[in-house]
């Protein structure tokens, strides 16, 4: 169970170089973290309850590349890994994701993912974290995973390659990372594109309920052993292309532990 | 060593001056602004660079190194006047240094020429393109400029240019693009946004551009001192309000009611950050700022007459 540590005390505890107006280099603020991680740490233990399994292989400091799968609509399942990491790893640590591009365009958005550490998804971002010895977060499904249909929540779409190339660029381990659900929490049926692209958004998710306000179903997240490649980042497509499947099968197989872990939770 | 200084006038050049008197330089300085209370040891030439005089301070002086601070922001400067300043002044630079065996330039540039776009890296670095000109095109004549700039490397390898581009300056009283924003009691900004800011003391640019000139540096080099930090914070610790507006109704205020004047396209630069990588200006120069982020602040906050 996570701890019961209050938030405030959690991120004072945070080894990043904060300034003394409480804001590091890349702009995340230990006001801005305080306060969201608040309110998600109580989604966190009390409405989703989230089980968290194998956190040792996560390393307490340094660089490491978490690779997890998405589902549900919204990127509930990236929220809760990375109050997983605050919550539970001692010293707490802040995964920071690659956001979505879209997100830096739109107001309020651009500025809590950029106060909370969630930087928008590009290739400089990822290597300069890593370089920096953070603790990068990459959903290599991206808008496409939280896209998928209740029905399709346990697979797997196109993963594409570039994370591949960027832990073997900063010589960081990928450690796969399983969530399940996040779909029951919202199931989609279907994404409206048409009227996301007037909001600004790549789709909104229809639930029976139509809005996509999440149920308190109960989430699942189970780390794996680390994956460390051989390489530069600069071997052809064919090889990096073959990591990357190995990476998305270990996720696949850790979905379905997390499925079996959840069952006997209950 | 002979320096000549032009934009001798503005606040940063006139202490890129005392520290090269202090070394013991000889340094002698275009301006078309006076410059009431200048070191005895300074030469002052009150000219137009683009002018026939100005040419004859190279020509008669025949200084060793060139410091180019002539330029002017959208701020200051309005359209084509701007353009024959910055453009114009910049292209007789170069010319005159090679004609008359100047061994070394210095541009100082600024770091908006990358532009704030939302899908740019947060750091720049040296090798990226300008970004977001359409959206503010009231800095091409900048952009053109240090790309101008950028040219002397390849056509007067003989010279020693360097190119740098400098983040925004605060200082006290202060000058320039940030302090001109921060000057009135409260502060406009994009509501639902909230750009990281960069900055550093007037003192520690002045030094910057000394290290480039002593390091003989060649090549393009941001520079910029301490971490950026959210505009909000900046407007909090300056003592100043923040007054946060959505974009469509401040692109109709800016310029009324004290509101800064500023151009359509900086309100692009209050939504989205310009942040630069400094590590190769570091690394050829062993710069390291004196002031950091929270002393520069106070120290602007502080100012007799409210930073004008």
């Amino acid at each position: 169970m996570a701890r019961q540590d209050s938030v405030k005390a959690l991120v004072e505890r945070l080894e990043l170089p904060f300034n003394a107006l409480g804001v590091d280099p890349y702009g995340i603020s230990k006001s801005h973290l305080a306060w969201s991680g608040g309110a998600l740490a109580w989604f966190y233990r009390n409405y989703f309850r989230v089980r968290c399994h194998g956190l040792e292989h996560i390393p307490r400091r340094g660089r490491a590349m978490l690779v997890g799968n998405h589902s549900g609509g919204i990127a509930l399942d990236g929220a809760m890994v990375l109050m997983s990491l605050l919550l539970e790893l001692d010293p707490p640590r802040l995964g920071q994701a690659m956001a979505e591009k879209f997100l830096a365009r739109l107001p309020l958005a651009s500025v809590w993912t950029s106060r909370t550490g969630q930087v928008t998804g590009l290739p400089e971002h990822a290597l300069r974290l890593l370089e920096d010895d953070r603790l990068l977060v990459v959903f290599p499904e991206g808008v496409r995973g939280t896209a998928k249909l209740y029905r399709e929540r346990h697979s797997l779409v196109d993963f594409g390659t570039g994370f591949i190339r960027l832990a073997l660029k900063a010589g960081a381990p990928i450690i796969p990372v399983a969530v399940t659900g996040a779909a029951d929490a919202v199931p989609t049926v279907a994404n409206l594109y048409r009227i996301g692209r007037l909001l600004g958004v790549p789709y909104v998710p229809v639930t029976p309920w139509l809005l996509p306000i999440p149920l308190p179903a109960s989430i699942t997240i189970v780390y794996g052993a680390p994956m460390v490649f051989e390489g530069t980042g600069r071997e052809d497509d064919d090889v990096i292309h073959r990591y990357a499947e190995a990476v998305k099968a270990q996720i696949a197989s850790l979905i379905e532990d997390a499925r079996s872990a959840a069952r006997s939770a209950r | 060593m002979k320096v000549l200084i032009l934009g001798i006038s503005g606040g940063i050049a006139r202490q890129v001056a005392t520290l090269l008197v202090r070394e013991g330089h000889d340094v002698i300085g275009i301006d078309v602004r006076p410059w009431a209370n200048a070191p005895p040891e300074v030469e002052l030439h009150q000219v137009d660079l683009r002018k026939r005089a100005a040419e004859d301070v190279f020509r008669r002086r025949r200084p060793d190194a060139v410091i180019h601070m002539a330029t002017v922001s959208a701020l200051s400067g309005s359209g084509e006047e701007r353009n024959r300043i910055n453009l114009g002044g910049t292209q007789a630079v170069f010319e005159h240094a090679s004609t008359y065996g100047v061994g070394q330039v210095v541009f100082a540039g600024r770091h908006t020429w990358y532009g704030a776009a939302p899908d740019a890296p947060l750091y720049h670095t040296e090798g990226e393109p300008p970004r977001a000109l359409d959206a503010f095109p009231e800095l091409a004549d900048l952009v053109a400029a240090d790309l101008f700039a950028s040219t002397a490397l390849w056509r007067h390898p003989e010279m020693a240019t360097a190119i740098l581009r400098v983040c925004y300056t605060l200082g006290a009283p202060g000058s320039g693009t940030l302090s001109s924003f921060l000057r009135g009691p409260r502060v406009p900004t994009v509501l639902g946004y909230d750009p990281l800011f960069q900055f550093m003391h007037e003192n520690d640019v002045a030094h910057a551009i000394v290290l480039a000139l002593r390091k003989r540096l060649r090549g393009v080099f941001n520079v910029a001192g301490p971490q950026p930090v959210p505009l909000s914070l900046i407007i909090r610790e300056t003592g100043r309000t923040a007054v946060p507006l959505p974009h469509p109704v401040l692109s109709r205020l800016i310029g009324r009611f004290g509101f800064p004047r500023l151009p359509p396209g900086a309100l692009g630069h209050l939504k989205y950050p310009i942040v630069v990588d400094t590590k190769a200006f570091r690394e050829a120069t062993g710069f390291q700022h004196r002031f950091d982020e929270v002393q520069t602040l106070g120290l602007y906050r502080d100012a007799p007459v409210g930073g004008t």
